[in-house]
């Protein structure tokens, strides 16, 4: 009797209910989604107000080789950043970002491979992934260091700080300066949970565990950091 | 020593068309970003609504590719997809809304 009520009980059953997993994802995997996606409403809270202040402000009307900085209008972007390093003097506009761009999407795709290694049980190919990535995110950060110093002390106009800049209004600066600057943040915090994937790796947790679901899960964090240079890419130096 | 000895791990080989695929992937996202790079410097600043329908467009390309394939979105449940989808919308509904309350702003200061 107590069988024919547990068939019932199973049929009857909402995929709600508990003991399945309605969006056949791990709920570690389901949870760093759900963190993605308010991390994500944090970085479009700061490209919208990039937005909102941006239209607010005089756009600069005249031809791109007579641009000069002036308080008075939004500067254009390739106008501001157009120096490379070991490259003094010259005008090489966005070339830097662009490069830095490429060395983010590599790294994503080195952590694509991190993850199939996974799948396959192959400890070392994770680990060599995985270093490469590391390389990556550090190779990143070393640029946004030396973006920022060039940016800070300018190029003989005054530099900027968040109350003032050389480049045109205030909150030019400021949005740079926390638009990269939480990008930045999330790189820095990638890196170090990379490196701890890395070391679990090496020293053997997830062979012992059975599975490599934990490369996965930081996988989407950063991919997901790689995504938003993509958007801070495109609406901060592009357009 | 016998059981320890079939508790090894096994190794599955690489399948060489899922690596392929990654790479395939990686290319497309490169060479959009190497064309945005070329437009930025030959459609002329004049014709703005051109350029930035353009980026827009190709960054949205790039995303769905790396949440489409690198973080695999495309292959988990439609359940999850619109999740993920639906409030990013929504955010971008306050992005068109909010730049437009920018040009009423810029109005109401200097016009």
């Amino acid at each position: 009797m107590s069988t024919t009520a547990h068939t019932i009980d199973t049929t009857d059953k909402n995929i709600w209910d508990g003991g399945q997993s309605p969006l056949k994802a791990s709920y570690g995997k389901l949870m760093m989604w759900f963190f993605l996606l308010s991390d994500a409403f944090t970085f479009s809270a700061l490209l919208i107000t990039y937005g909102l202040i941006r239209s607010a402000h005089p756009t600069y009307d005249g031809t791109v080789e007579a641009f000069t900085f002036s308080n008075e209008y939004w500067p254009i972007p390739e106008k501001v950043f157009e120096a490379v390093p070991f490259l003094h003097g010259v005008s090489l506009p966005l070339v830097f970002v662009g490069i830095m761009t490429f060395i983010l999407i590599m790294s994503s795709v080195t952590m694509v491979l991190a993850v199939e290694a996974g799948h396959r049980m192959d400890k070392k190919a994770v680990e060599k992934w995985m270093l490469w990535t590391i390389i990556g995110g550090l190779t990143f950060l070393g640029c946004q260091a030396w973006e920022w110093t060039h940016f800070i002390h300018g190029t003989g106009g005054g530099g900027a700080s968040l109350s003032w800049n050389e480049y045109g209004p205030a909150d030019f600066a400021g949005l740079f300066f926390f638009i990269t600057g939480f990008h930045g943040t999330h790189v820095f915090s990638g890196v170090l949970l990379n490196f701890l994937i890395y070391y679990n790796t090496v020293t053997g947790v997830y062979e012992r565990r059975g599975h490599y679901e934990m490369v996965e899960k930081v996988g989407l964090y950063w991919h997901f950091v790689d995504l938003v240079w993509v958007f801070v890419f495109t609406f901060f130096y592009l357009v | 020593m016998h059981t320890e000895e079939t508790a090894q791990i096994q190794v599955i080989p690489a399948d060489k068309e899922k690596i392929k695929k990654i790479w395939m992937t990686a290319g497309i996202l490169g060479l959009v970003t190497a064309l945005e790079f070329l437009i930025a410097f030959t459609v002329p600043h004049e014709m703005e609504t051109l350029r930035v329908s353009i980026f827009v467009a190709m960054t949205i390309v790039k995303a769905f590719y790396i949440v489409g394939e690198f973080m695999h979105l495309k292959y988990e449940v439609k359940a999850l997809i619109w999740s993920i989808l639906i409030p990013m919308i929504l955010v971008t509904w306050l992005l068109i809304a909010l730049i437009h309350e920018g040009s009423a702003i810029y109005n109401a200061i200097y016009l």
